[in-house]
């Protein structure tokens, strides 16, 4: 148990040396580099935590997680319920999948912002697009892998089409869907910085940038440690979501 | 288990009413062929039918069509004298695998689908309790609340039991049920569905290759075989129960499977 929390621990202190000495050295070339170090930056951080700067951006970050999520699931898990059903869909649409899946979202940037406009909308649609492919496939490979005496069990029961779909097949491919919702997860966060640095005037990205152009490095380090918490709060939410559905 | 009036004796089974009577039934399925062709086999109230055969020679496909869940294409099924379309209320299946729904419970698995619209309506309490009674009949009482993920392969097993059996089926359909379980748990479960089969008053038509298990469980025992399948011969068994206590008599049936399956195969 004190292994368990003590490795870890040790990883993230030896990190937090390297980053001392980095800063240390990048300092004695360039003075203004000494808000990079890890002591401006907690304290930095403390500050923001406890201010009302950073709160507001943490929302809406949130929030655009939450909405690119929902809307790459409207679209992942049809299709990939008919990419696991049809082998005509399936054989016709695998090449585009794995062509478009390959493309980094943020190459759309600028004609989704020429399409869509400048906003939110943009966000959204690298977002949803990041977030698409490993639901959509991993609705798919689900379908392919429904156990098919689960299906001979429904219409041993003279189940109807509804039932069939809402009582087995739906829930038989949750565990699948989940494990995809933790990969768009991931990407999806990934994708949300660097979207959120063109054309909105909130959210961390924006933040970034903000204190970048602020030349407030000590708060643009805070938001970086910010990032990468809750990016690792949202992988475990996932994660523990994924296991209590499986009871494992 | 078994108290031996709770055997069905034989002369009076085979006056028994047929629950499920197939009748010159043939299939074939494009690209294999004919699979089965001209059978014709009775299941009578809790009798306890084995339908023998070597791996591929049809038994499953036949089971799937005597249960309703494949049209056959010539031939007709009447369970409980009514010709069958699809799967009727009253049989239920149990398969190699015990296929429970992992997002379930074991009362959940155990209970799933007797809600189903085309079910025969029953309260929920009454529901619970048949769910209940099937669950201690297996030997899980106090178990209700776990995931399959957390049971055995026995008591997977037993949980796929108990939820054919909270169906209060007239027939129950067992497709090897037990060929995937050691030795030892296979011996307990094959005594379990005997003893629980007689206690529901359920017939049962089991599909196996295992000639002991044919021997142990069933009154009686129909040889499949041949390219298209066909029934062979047919075998009534009066050894009394548990047959582990008569081995003359086991091994000379045995023997005489054995004799009967060389001479099919030629």
């Amino acid at each position: 148990m004190v292994v368990n929390l003590l490795l870890p621990l040790t990883g993230l202190l030896a990190a937090a040396l390297l980053w001392a000495v980095g800063a240390g050295w990048l300092a004695s070339h360039t003075p203004v580099a000494a808000s990079f170090a890890p002591l401006p930056a907690f304290e930095a951080l403390l500050q923001l935590l406890q201010g009302r700067d950073l709160w507001p951006h943490v929302g809406i970050s949130l929030q655009r997680v939450g909405i690119g999520l929902a809307i790459a699931l409207v679209l992942g898990i049809p299709l990939g319920v008919l990419t696991g059903l049809s082998k005509w869909f399936s054989r016709s649409t695998t090449p585009l999948f794995q062509f478009a899946r390959m493309i980094s979202p943020l190459s759309w940037m600028p004609l989704a912002v020429m399409v869509l406009g400048v906003g939110d909308a943009p966000v959204y649609f690298l977002l949803a697009f990041a977030a698409v492919w490993p639901i959509l496939l991993n609705t798919a490979s689900g379908v392919a892998q429904l156990d098919p005496n689960w299906l001979l069990l429904a219409r041993s029961l003279s189940a109807t089409r509804r039932e069939t779909i809402l009582r087995v097949i739906l829930p038989g491919i949750t565990a699948h869907i989940l494990t995809g919702v933790r990969l768009a997860i991931g990407i999806i966060w990934i994708v949300l910085v660097p979207a959120e640095m063109l054309g909105v005037s909130a959210g961390l990205g924006y933040f970034i940038l903000d204190s970048r152009d602020r030349l407030a490095y000590s708060d643009l380090m805070a938001a970086i440690l910010v990032i990468g918490f809750l990016g690792y709060l949202l992988d475990h939410a996932a994660r523990s979501l994924h296991r209590r559905w499986l009871h494992a | 288990m078994n108290s031996p009036l709770a055997e069905p004796a034989i002369a009076e089974a085979s006056r028994a009413p047929a629950v499920l009577e197939g009748r010159g039934l043939s299939y074939a399925h494009a690209g294999v062929g004919t699979i089965f062709d001209g059978v014709s086999l009775t299941v009578r109230r809790r009798e306890i039918v084995a339908l023998l055969g070597s791996s591929g020679c049809g038994k499953s496909t036949l089971l799937r069509v005597l249960a309703g869940l494949e049209k056959p294409v010539a031939g007709e099924v009447r369970f409980l004298g009514d010709a069958l379309a699809e799967p009727h209320p009253r049989s239920a299946l149990v398969f190699q695998q015990p296929s429970l729904l992992p997002w379930l419970n074991l009362a959940g698995n155990v209970g799933f689908g007797l809600d189903f619209a085309h079910q025969p309506k029953a309260a929920r309490a009454e529901l619970a309790e048949r769910v209940a009674a099937a669950i201690d009949a297996v030997g899980l009482a106090g178990r209700e609340a776990a995931y399959p993920s957390q049971l055995s392969g026995g008591m997977a097993q037993r949980a796929a039991l108990a939820r054919a059996l909270a169906r209060q089926p007239e027939l129950l359909f067992a497709d090897e049920p037990f060929s995937a379980l050691d030795a030892i748990t296979r011996a307990e479960m094959q005594a379990l569905l005997v003893d629980v089969v007689h206690r529901w008053h359920s017939a049962v038509l089991l599909v196996t290759h295992d000639i002991d298990e044919a021997i142990l469980v069933a009154d009686r025992i129909v040889l499949m075989g041949g390219r298209p399948g066909r029934l062979v011969q047919e075998w009534t068994v009066d050894i009394p129960r548990p047959r582990e206590d008569f081995p003359e008599a086991v091994s000379a049936l045995r023997l005489a499977i054995l004799a009967a399956l060389r001479h099919s195969c030629q």
